[in-house]
């Protein structure tokens, strides 16, 4: 038994249960500190992953190669931004408990696992880990009826998910005798006689994982649950949950049912060319900034799945790079969300920032990089992403949807750059409140990577590279 | 070495005039202007007189290589020949007293004058860059900065609606003749593989049979490549059908007409015409064409400058049938005359406009001639100046211009064919009316009674100083040019003179038949002249009332000539309209409707989905999990279907 391979999640998964002894047996609240220690537990958890050296461990069930390594960072990441985020805004809204980075934490060792499945069985664990910690933060703010309806509708339609993702795995099981993603292709010979119930396992599978990707048809609960979950969470559930299923996707699809990769890749094309369209169609007509950024969600991950539509290496080194630019620019702009409060309350209208650039400039500017990002205009880092993803469908020949890409991203441009327009030549609303250090680092940290990212993209997209070797060779 | 100073000190003066100049102040950037061309002109004249008697033999000054592209070379380099020699001369000493006088015409200018005088030294940079060339190419830079430069100069009054339209005008219509002149060049690329002179003009024996084809006719190369330069060269030097921004240029302040008329830009043509002259001689079609266009505009022309009544105009139609002159004399191969009326011309034309700018200068930028006369009290240095500008245009005896046009007559009488013989009735038709509008403009402007109000009356005066030395100076070459150069240019020393630098056919021997004419035939042109003379001194000093009866008696003659046989209208309704009617439709069908209007609709669309996709998003649960199922139950089928 290597339970080495497993040391990261082990190490999270202990601090974790110490972490809320600790806010259990103090008398008074003491959040700030958990939430600090959890912070430190990622930044061990951090090194750990990096020090792991490739093995599989639990008789296969569990594999920790360089494909999930990078992804672990990315999750672990994203899940420190959003607990960062949530230091002050918890406590300007009276939300702040000590179980809020708990939560989190656990969320993040069920996507570490996930990263690290190499048995359908070990994802679907991961993957309700994952959810379950997530249920209960969409409806932190339980006293508001907005978030508890996020919380209820996400558990429902989750359920619903899952129930199909398990569905999809018995028959998977009915059919190849195993759960190992790595022995399904061998277990199932003689790929173009394809066994119908073959094919409705991929289609549920995929089912279960495009509705945590929030990828069109299985996007509805998206918009709805963003605006009303408190917006650390918003932010926490765009940015890692949705890295976690989107390697797992990688590794089942091109791993697992690699061999009928000609069968399944049309399904992953309608789902990414939906979600563009429906992504940048859809949030034309927003006003709320958080719904906008839902549809704008909806759409990344539509861009992103062309990468996996694609198949190849350069596809899946596309679609790590389009998550690591995505999950930053995701977490600058949401930290800029946050910072949109008159007198403690959160407002969240896109009106609400007219004239921020005359009350914050540097606010504004962060936020107009973050817009420019999110619309694809180099040189900001989300130019990058598209970029790859786009190359790899065009080496592949998949002009079809790069060109669908690029023009869904011409419309999208619109609503990005609407929100650049309201804030730099919209009548002025009265000035937000102060904005307060934990925002101000994440949004300033972001901007930063995001604009200077051109300047130096070769560590980042090198790792993707090797990583996207290691799943792929 | 004196001769690149002579062509590059023109470019110093323009850049620290033009650029610094505001800051440094006019008087500051007047001055370095005129110092630069002073500058230019003795060294213009120096390696002129060099050349000629100094016995420094032809060659090329080289500069920098410019382009090497493969086994294409081009290089910035300077022709040093009699040809381009004389032209740097000319244009540098002309060029200097324009640049003099205009220091007291732009006197009374409100804004600052430092751009005018930038632009005056840029205009003469590229014009001696034109003349100098050794190759086409470099040729074509001289030739595109002359018409940049009497772009920005014609509208320096950018401030005038009149003056803006006059520059466009010149641009565009000169577009015309470039792009024939750019063709052209590329044809001789294709024919020799090179385009600098020397090796054009030694291959010239090896491509005399070369043909072209052309609309599914074949045509021998070189009547293509003649025709296509000469066209080039009537947008230039506004010929017939490419004439019609000349006589507007006149908008320009009047230093800058004397400078497009006399020393660049319109002799540029000519120019170009003597410069490919070994290319040409073998072109006999080619020039056939010239010698027609040159011998019509001639007449044409002068017709016009016969009825019209602003000062300059009237100038202005004279030297578009000077330079039908010019073009005739090259057309029957007597290139020499050609460049030798250019030399004439260029003198008195810088004269009688600079008198011309001294007349309206005093007559409180009155161009008028119906309402001045008498004037010639007031302004004796311009009266009498102006009379030997005129009477060397109207080719009397012994002015300059007696001298060149005489020859030019003679020319095309000797060339003997059906063209020279129509050339030589026009040219002495053209000579007669040219005589007549000359006394015309002398007789309004100086004598009669004074016919401007009395308050301008009162106010006339002499021009200053710095005005009338030009004016004085210049018609010292007005008077003597003629009989100076003859011998050089024409006569007995024309071959020690030219050195080969114009080439003539063997079987040309037009310039040894010059003098053996008969006598009516030499005579002709002189007895028109002093006709012309007699007539319009009869029109506006004895008789005035002759003029109006004729005017009123040939009505529809009149007013075609005074509407410029209605070119204007007729280019009007033909280009302008048109292009104006498809300008409009691309806009508004074009542009608003089809390209404005697909994105427009795409976006309505887009926005028309987006309220859909919205309308389905309904909050409750069941439709969302319904949306779920049946986004499964269709993935599952699409995977069935394509299993």
């Amino acid at each position: 038994m290597n339970w080495q391979a497993a040391a990261p999640e082990i190490f999270l998964a202990c601090s974790g249960l110490v972490i809320l002894l600790l806010g259990v047996s103090l008398r008074q609240d003491r959040s700030k500190l958990c939430t600090w220690l959890t912070l430190g537990a990622f930044g061990v958890a951090g090194w750990l992953v990096v020090g792991t050296s490739p093995a599989t461990a639990y008789e296969g069930l569990y594999v920790a190669d360089g494909f999930a390594g990078f992804a672990k960072l990315l999750i672990l990441a994203g899940g420190a931004l959003s607990m960062i985020l949530a230091l002050d805004y918890n406590a300007q809204q009276r939300i702040a408990r000590f179980e809020f980075p708990v939560l989190v934490l656990f969320s993040t060792v069920g996507m570490m696992t996930m990263a690290s499945a190499a048995n359908l069985m070990t994802l679907y664990i991961g993957l309700e880990l994952q959810s379950l910690a997530i249920y209960v933060l969409a409806a932190f703010a339980r006293d508001d009826i907005r978030s508890s309806e996020a919380g209820l509708k996400y558990f429902v339609l989750s359920a619903l998910a899952s129930g199909l993702l398990l569905y999809g795995i018995s028959l998977a099981y009915g059919f190849a005798g195993t759960m190992q993603i790595g022995q399904l292709a061998t277990a199932m010979t003689d790929p173009a006689n394809l066994p119908a119930g073959v094919a409705v396992a991929v289609a549920f599978v995929i089912a279960g994982l495009a509705f945590k990707l929030s990828a069109v048809p299985f996007h509805m609960w998206t918009p709805d649950v963003y605006q009303g979950a408190p917006t650390p969470v918003t932010a926490f559930m765009s940015t890692a949950p949705k890295v976690a299923p989107f390697v797992v996707l990688l590794r089942v699809m091109l791993v697992g049912f690699g061999h009928v990769g000609a069968q399944w890749q049309p399904i992953i094309e309608i789902v990414s060319i939906a979600s563009m369209i429906l992504g940048s169609l859809a949030a034309i007509a927003q006003s709320n900034i958080k719904r906008l950024m839902a549809y704008s969600s909806i759409g990344h991950m539509g861009y992103a799945l062309i990468g996996l539509a694609v198949g190849t290496e350069a596809g899946v080194r596309g679609v790590l790079i389009y998550l690591l630019t995505y999950i930053v620019m995701s977490a600058g702009t949401f930290a800029c969300i946050i910072a949109m409060q008159r007198r403690g309350q959160q407002v969240d209208r896109i009106a609400d920032l007219g004239g921020l650039a005359r009350n914050d400039l540097p606010l504004a500017a962060v936020m107009a990089i973050f817009m420019f990002s999110m619309a694809g205009l180099p040189p900001m880092a989300g130019f990058f992403g598209k970029v790859y993803v786009f190359l790899a469908a065009v080496q592949a020949g998949f002009w079809t949807l790069a060109i669908i890409g690029v023009l869904t991203s011409v419309v999208g441009c619109f609503y990005y750059l609407r929100v650049i327009k309201v804030m730099f030549f919209d009548g002025a609303e009265a000035a937000f409140d102060r904005r307060t250090a934990s925002v101000s680092a994440v949004a300033f940290a972001a901007g930063a990577f995001t604009l200077f990212f051109f300047a130096m993209p070769a560590p980042f997209v090198g790792a993707a590279a090797r990583a996207a070797r290691v799943l792929l060779g | 070495m004196l001769f690149a100073i002579a062509v590059f000190a023109p470019l110093i003066g323009a850049l620290i005039a033009g650029l610094p100049g505001r800051v440094m102040g006019d008087r500051a950037a007047q001055l370095i202007a005129i110092a630069f061309m002073v500058l230019a002109s003795i060294c213009g004249i120096v390696s002129w007189t060099g050349h000629i008697w100094g016995g420094i033999g032809n060659g090329t000054v080289p500069i920098t290589t410019w382009i090497t592209a493969g086994n294409f070379r081009l290089d910035w380099s300077l022709q040093y020949d009699s040809l381009s020699t004389t032209m740097v001369a000319m244009v540098t000493t002309v060029a200097t007293l324009i640049h003099v006088y205009s220091v007291g015409y732009m006197a009374h200018e409100h804004s600052t004058t430092s751009r005018f005088f930038g632009y005056l030294s840029l205009f003469t940079f590229a014009m001696l860059m034109l003349v100098t060339a050794n190759n086409l190419v470099q040729l074509f830079f001289g030739w595109e900065g002359v018409g940049l430069a009497s772009y920005l100069l014609i509208g320096y009054w950018y401030d005038r609606p009149s003056a803006c339209r006059a520059a466009v005008k010149a641009m565009i219509v000169n577009r015309v003749g470039d792009l024939s002149f750019a063709v052209g060049i590329a044809l001789v690329f294709l024919l020799f593989g090179a385009v600098d002179f020397p090796t054009i003009f030694a291959a010239v024996p090896q491509h005399m049979s070369d043909t072209y084809h052309l609309f599914g006719t074949r045509w021998r190369a070189y009547e293509v490549a003649g025709v296509l330069l000469f066209i080039g060269a009537m947008g230039k030097s506004a010929q017939i059908f490419l004439h019609t921004w000349l006589p507007d240029a006149m908008e320009g302040p009047t230093p800058v007409s004397a400078l497009i008329h006399a020393a660049t830009m319109v002799t540029a043509g000519v120019f170009l015409i003597a410069r490919m002259s070994p290319l040409l001689e073998f072109a006999p079609a080619a020039l056939g064409f010239v010698t027609f266009i040159g011998a019509t505009t001639c007449l044409f022309a002068a017709t016009i400058g016969c009825v019209q009544n602003d000062i300059k105009r009237v100038i202005a139609y004279s030297t578009c049938s000077q330079l039908g002159y010019m073009f005739l004399a090259a057309g029957v191969g007597a290139y020499q005359v050609s460049i030798f009326h250019l030399i004439t011309h260029a003198f008195f034309k810088a004269l009688l406009f600079l008198c011309a700018g001294s007349v309206i200068h005093a007559m409180s930028d009155e161009q008028d001639m119906r309402r001045m006369g008498g004037l010639w009290r007031h302004i004796p240095v311009t009266y009498v100046t102006m009379w030997l500008g005129s009477l060397a245009l109207a080719g009397i005896p012994p002015f300059a211009g007696y001298w060149s046009k005489d020859a030019i007559l003679e020319a095309a009488y000797a060339a003997g064919t059906p063209l020279g013989t129509y050339g030589y009735v026009c040219g002495t038709l053209a000579a007669l009316l040219t005589a007549f509008y000359s006394g015309r403009l002398l007789f309004l402007t100086f004598h009669g009674k004074p016919r401007a109000e009395p308050h301008v009356v009162d106010h006339v005066h002499e021009s200053p100083s710095s005005m009338l030395g030009p004016l004085v100076l210049l018609s010292i070459g007005a008077v003597s040019a003629g009989f100076l150069l003859k011998n050089l240019f024409i006569g007995d020393g024309h071959t020690a003179y030219w050195q080969g630098a114009l080439f003539n056919a063997p079987t040309n021997h037009i310039l040894a038949h010059l003098e053996e004419q008969p006598l009516l035939i030499d005579k002709l042109p002189i007895l028109v002249g002093l006709a012309g003379l007699a007539v319009s001194a009869w029109f506006y000093l004895l008789a005035p009332s002759v003029p109006a009866w004729l005017a009123a008696r040939f009505r529809p003659v009149y007013l075609f000539l005074l509407n410029k046989w209605y070119f204007d209208e007729l280019y009007d309704a033909i280009f302008v309209r048109p292009a104006m009617w498809l300008a409009r439709e691309l806009w508004q069908v074009g542009d608003a409707t089809l390209i404005d209007g697909v994105p427009n609709g795409l976006a309505s669309a887009a926005e028309g989905g987006a309220l859909t996709v919205v309308r389905i998003q309904t909050g409750s649960i069941a439709v969302y999990a319904f949306t779920m199922l049946i986004g499964l139950v269709a993935m599952v089928s699409v995977f069935l279907i394509l299993r």
